[in-house]
């Protein structure tokens, strides 16, 4: 505990004028889970895109686990433990929800030159799909197309791939987006379960959520990091209150 | 009964399989039955027409591996039925006739260009990769063209079929055809495992969504490329037996216009079925002699036909066969 996971070093990234990402430098430590919060057009989605390697920051690095990640695509640093789910619902809409989950565990135990044998039939793969998925009550419903499944379970399925992967970090963005009340309850639920056993990133909107389940809340406005701290101390900062906190209630 | 659940959903998995071999088993014993139609009539001529389709199968199976099963679609696959072709052939003009050595030949030869352009290409996609692939294609016919020591655009005439350690086994119809009926089963059972497999499921899961794949670590290159490179032997493979099956092989193996039967073929029948790729390469071949027995503008019968099934059968001929679960 208290060593830096992810260590954000003056990230920065513009589109044209907008500096959507301004010299943000941010430490997340083994075990905690991070909130960061800010309002419509902050630029969390950018930031989370740059953490996972979606997007490539103009300036500043990216370190996860001690190393310099920051020129790494998404699958590599997904190898490395860095598992995150999308704002946008991003599942296999023909792969059963079981098969979604298979597929991260096959990509962590790294055998997939594999061209005989029946993938959907592999019993080890498909029993630690299966605990993945009952972490988010999705277990019975294993075998039904993930594009079939509700909008709120597909979003309980994006976490059930992060957690297939058994990451060091999971970034969560936005998760509850979406979903309705008690889904959104179910899942701070499952969030609160997991909580110190992976550490996490959440990016969200809901304010309940965030202040319930967080060890430390971050504050994005402009691009910028105006406040990170304990979520009491950040609820009572002025500057956020009257940036984000004031304007959002 | 929560837990019930979980293992009856978890056991039901793996077995939707079983009824699915249902259809292609029919499709090949009807296929092996075909020699018996030269006992009810003079129709030699339609045992040669079936082996040809049969020949083309093979292709669309190995196209459909790329397009059905990896999103790839290729339009310069012809390209590696004449590679495979022109091996045999240039082997044959050397006096190599062993069919161990020129199988050898065809599929290694197919196998290095699919490696060599498959590498370039899919560094692109969409639009992009059908048009490279294409040119990668057209580059290959104008090479086989102006091959002037192995008849240029007129082709070159084997003057034998291969041998087993120095004897005649593949020249006869019958031989030649349960050959080929033999290969064909052999590649769909092998593209059938393939997509099943763990390789086939990165496969399949980059062409339904590369971010999600990316985002549990996969990098989907090295799986595409190694599916081109099968897909191209398969094709390489279909190019050596028909070389070996007219005696002959030319330039108008390659042609853009064959890449896009292969295609159609696939299409017919019913993207990344496998069965369906059987079913489409026989109708095409079969309905181009037949209508063109009627017309040589046969393809103004064949195209409403063809714009019929992509109208009214998304999943392809295959999809009406087996209900509407494929699409």
């Amino acid at each position: 505990m208290g060593e830096a996971l992810l260590r954000l070093d003056g990230l920065a990234k513009s589109f044209g004028a907008l500096r959507v990402t301004d010299a943000v430098t941010l430490d997340i430590k083994v075990g905690e889970l991070h909130a960061l919060i800010g309002p419509n057009g902050a630029g969390k989605t950018s930031l989370i895109h740059q953490l996972s390697g979606a997007l490539a920051p103009d300036a500043g690095r990216v370190l996860f686990d001690g190393q310099d990640v920051t020129h790494l695509p998404m699958h590599a640093r997904a190898r490395r433990g860095l598992a995150r789910t999308f704002q946008i619902t991003s599942v296999l809409p023909r792969f059963t929800a079981l098969e979604n989950a298979a597929l991260a565990v096959q990509s962590r135990q790294g055998s997939s030159f594999r061209f005989f044998g029946h993938a959907a039939a592999e019993e080890e793969l498909n029993r630690q799909a299966l605990e993945a998925l009952a972490v988010v009550g999705l277990a019975g419903r294993a075998g039904v197309p993930a594009g079939e499944l509700s909008h709120g379970e597909q979003r309980g399925l994006e976490l059930a791939v992060a957690l297939a992967l058994e990451p060091k970090l999971i970034l969560l963005d936005e998760p509850m987006a979406g979903a309705g009340v008690p889904e959104s309850q179910r899942l701070v639920e499952i969030l609160r379960g997991l909580k110190g056993r992976y550490t996490i990133l959440l990016v969200e909107h809901d304010m309940q959520a965030v202040f319930a389940l967080a060890d430390q809340v971050s504050v994005l406005v402009n691009g910028r990091l105006i406040a990170t701290g304990h979520p009491d101390a950040v609820r009572a900062d002025a500057q956020v209150r009257a940036a984000y906190l004031g304007e959002a209630a | 009964m929560q837990d019930a659940a979980v293992e009856t959903s978890a056991r039901e998995l793996p077995r939707p399989r079983v009824a699915s071999f249902a259809l292609p088993a029919l499709l090949f014993a009807l296929l092996a039955l075909t020699p018996l139609i030269g006992l009810v009539g003079p129709e030699r001529y339609l045992l040669g027409l079936v082996t040809r389709a049969m020949i083309f199968a093979i292709a669309a199976i190995g196209l459909d591996l790329a397009l059905g099963c990896g999103g790839l679609v290729s339009f310069g696959h012809a390209a590696f039925i004449g590679i495979g072709g022109y091996a045999a052939g240039i082997l044959n003009v050397a006096g190599i006739d062993d069919v161990a050595l020129v199988l050898a030949a065809s599929l290694g030869a197919s196998a290095l260009f699919a490696l060599a352009t498959g590498s370039i290409s899919l560094k692109t996609r969409g639009v992009h990769f059908i048009m490279i692939t294409l040119a990668f294609g057209q580059m290959a016919y104008f090479v086989a063209n102006s091959l002037k020591a192995y008849g240029g655009d007129d082709g070159l005439t084997l003057t034998n079929r291969v041998t087993l350690v120095g004897r005649d086994v593949f020249g006869g119809t019958y031989a030649f055809f349960y050959l080929v009926l033999a290969l064909l089963i052999l590649v769909y059972l092998s593209a059938r495992a393939i997509s099943a497999s763990r390789f086939g499921r990165v496969l399949r899961g980059a062409k339904d969504n590369e971010t999600r794949m990316a985002a549990i670590g996969f990098n989907p290159y090295p799986f595409r490329l190694t599916a081109y490179v099968i897909s191209g032997v398969m094709a390489g493979l279909a190019g050596f037996l028909l070389a070996e099956q007219s005696e002959f092989v030319s330039p108008a193996f390659m042609t853009w216009q064959r890449s896009g039967d292969l295609i159609i073929m696939v299409m017919l029948g019913g993207i990344a079925s496998l069965d369906g790729a059987i079913l489409g390469a026989l109708i095409v071949v079969l309905a181009e002699e037949m209508l063109a027995g009627v017309t040589e503008h046969w393809r103004v019968i064949f195209g409403p036909f063809l714009v019929l099934v992509a109208l009214f059968a998304r999943g392809g001929l295959i999809g009406l066969v087996r209900g509407r679960r494929h699409g």
